[in-house]
């Protein structure tokens, strides 16, 4: 199984309300502690190592890419 | 301590009368009288080669180090006629628990099913296993193994190896054809042969307390992470025979070890940890470890094994019974070498399954430490998150690495034949063979690893039904289960745990790694088998 980017919920912006609204009032840290459980829980959802790293790869690039344009724009 | 020999005599041999040109010459010279070292000498000489075992000291090692023995070192041990003693001596245990802080995560059981002669584990000092197999060695005639004989030269020819060894008498030299290095991590041998020894460094200290103590505890395997006792770190609780009780406390990085190491202070941790102070204390160490091991396990007619060969972490129990793996491995090759029944290019399969099993212990033992001691925030905040889980998932609990251990590897390995037939289940080629419970015609009960002791630890076809009797090429035994003349399989466990049916046989190596196997084998694919199993092609 590959790791599927296209859109897969029926209502995206719920998804990331969801998402957002977990984090809210929490202090970065909290928030960092969430994320972490929450990669894990997702992680193990998922249960295929070639679709996780498929994902880490993703999200690893885009990371970069978007760090390094901040760089260039200061 | 005091049923132990600890303390042994040089004796001066008469090869230490001969010149330097008139050099004695033997077939194998073994260098290292730890359990690696005398295993190996008892396996070859058992399997009748002449031995000799030298080393630089003349006494066994202090202090318990390695404790935990998995099941197949026990099962080496049998064939080398002590795994008897080892385990009524030893402390067997199978179950583990895990805490995080007061709170019991899970607890596990590496051998939840009945049927095999061997525990998962058992716990002894090192020093009574080197004890007990120094008195194997003393039985055996054909093992000459000579204390404080310290190798300080080593010349490679073509056909031999030269060595110079230092004695109280002064030093002289010895010819051997094959040496095997079994010195240990600081292996003189290794800097000899110019190998590099590269590796990754642990900067977390651990500090290992013997203490004598009685105490209700039961035997298992207890490991807390941030315990009320010793916050923040982790820490190991193992019972050992004799009432000794192995202690492990994870320390700070930067803990001054001559500090922690003081009686004084190690004595209120661990009372903190016991609820008492009744205890005295056995041994303590401070140990920091790396993960390393030598680019090539053969260097020339230089063989390097356990841990002049490669390093992990003590968590997973992976130090002294990977070395013990690597004298089961090497031992029966190196017979058949010297006996011209198998090319030296044998011993390259010792190279490529050994090396395989040390990157799997050293990547298994890493991951172990890397968890036990994070080495950023997000890696704790990951273990952390871990940790949290695990209290109510059944997969945060397997994701709680407290150290995964011991198993032996499943080699891929040039000397194995792959699987042409259908199978469900099993030992694949390059895995150990599993024990089963069986029994003789006349009804008295055994187990399947004592089968193939009986039948002499050769390569040994596992026949399960009738058929293949007449088949069998020479030099090989045949170890039968049912059919007219065969062991009974009462349980049906052996057929179970070999996937077999009628006509089934697996060819078992010497060291009882399964070389091949077959629904029902013709001669020509026997023969095959075996040629590819004893390094032919």
């Amino acid at each position: 199984m590959a790791l599927s980017t296209s859109s897969n919920f029926a209502k995206p912006d719920d998804a990331f309300r969801a998402l957002v609204e977990a984090h809210r009032g929490l202090s970065d840290a909290q928030s960092a502690d969430l994320d972490a459980a929450l990669v894990l829980v997702l992680a193990n959802h998922i249960g295929d190592l070639d679709v996780l790293t498929e994902a880490i790869a993703l999200a690893k690039r885009r990371m970069l890419d978007a760090s390094q344009q901040q760089q260039q724009q200061q | 301590m005091t049923q132990t020999k600890t303390q042994f005599g040089y004796r001066r041999h008469p090869d230490q009368d001969r010149s330097g040109a008139n050099a004695a010459e033997y077939p194998v010279v073994v260098v290292g009288a730890g359990p690696v070292g005398l295993s190996l000498a008892i396996d070859l000489a058992q399997r009748g080669q002449s031995v000799v075992l030298l080393d630089d000291a003349d006494r066994i090692g202090e202090g318990s180090r390695a404790i935990c023995f998995s099941k197949r070192s026990l099962e080496f041990w049998d064939r080398l006629g002590i795994g008897q003693r080892m385990v009524d001596k030893g402390v067997v245990w199978s179950v583990g628990k895990i805490f995080h802080g007061t709170t019991q995560l899970y607890q596990f059981n590496l051998l939840p099913e009945e049927g095999h002669k061997r525990p998962a584990f058992i716990n002894l000092q090192q020093f009574y296993a080197e004890a007990y197999l120094v008195d194997r060695v003393e039985e055996l005639a054909a093992i000459d193994l000579r204390w404080r004989n310290k190798v300080i030269g080593l010349k490679q020819r073509n056909d031999h190896v030269l060595l110079t060894i230092e004695t109280p008498d002064g030093p002289y030299r010895l010819h051997a054809n094959f040496v095997v290095a079994c010195d240990g991590a600081r292996s003189s041998l290794r800097q000899m042969v110019g190998a590099e020894f590269a590796g990754q460094v642990f900067e977390d200290q651990f500090l290992i307390a013997d203490v004598k103590m009685t105490a209700a505890f039961p035997t298992e395997r207890w490991f807390w992470f941030d315990p009320p006792f010793h916050a923040g770190r982790s820490a190991l609780l193992h019972k050992q025979p004799d009432d000794i009780w192995r202690i492990d406390l994870q320390l700070h990085p930067d803990a001054d070890p001559v500090v922690e190491k003081r009686p004084e202070n190690v004595r209120p941790r661990i009372a903190r940890m016991l609820g008492h102070d009744k205890f005295d204390f056995e041994w303590i160490s401070l140990y920091k470890f790396q993960c390393r091991r030598m680019d090539r396990f053969l260097h020339g007619r230089v063989i390097f094994a356990g841990d002049a060969a490669h390093q992990v972490s003590p968590f997973g129990a992976r130090g002294a019974n990977s070395g013990l793996e690597d004298a089961e491995n090497i031992a029966w090759k190196l017979d058949r070498v010297l006996r011209g029944s198998s090319p030296e290019a044998l011993l390259e399969s010792y190279h490529t399954e050994r090396s395989a099993a040390a990157d799997e212990n050293i990547r298994e033992s890493t991951r172990s430490t890397d968890f036990m001691a994070p080495s950023s925030n997000q890696e704790a905040r990951l273990r952390k998150a871990v940790l949290s889980l695990a209290k109510e998932t059944e997969f945060g609990k397997r994701m709680v690495n407290a150290g995964r251990l011991s198993v032996p590897s499943i080699y891929h390995s040039p000397l194995s034949t792959a699987d042409a037939d259908k199978w469900r289940g099993g030992p694949r080629p390059g895995a150990s063979m599993p024990d089963a419970p069986i029994a003789e015609r006349s009804g008295r009960s055994m187990f399947l690893t004592e089968a193939f002791i009986g039948k002499g630890t050769r390569f040994t076809l596992l026949a399960f039904g009738n058929g293949v009797s007449s088949e069998v090429p020479d030099g090989v035994s045949t170890l039968r289960i049912g059919g007219d003349d065969g062991f009974v399989d009462a349980a049906g466990l052996a057929t179970q745990r070999y996937d077999a049916e009628p006509g089934t046989a697996y060819l078992l190596r010497p060291d009882g790694y399964v070389a091949a196997r077959f629904r029902h084998p013709s001669r020509p694919s026997l023969d095959a088998a075996l040629a590819r199993a004893a390094g032919h092609n």
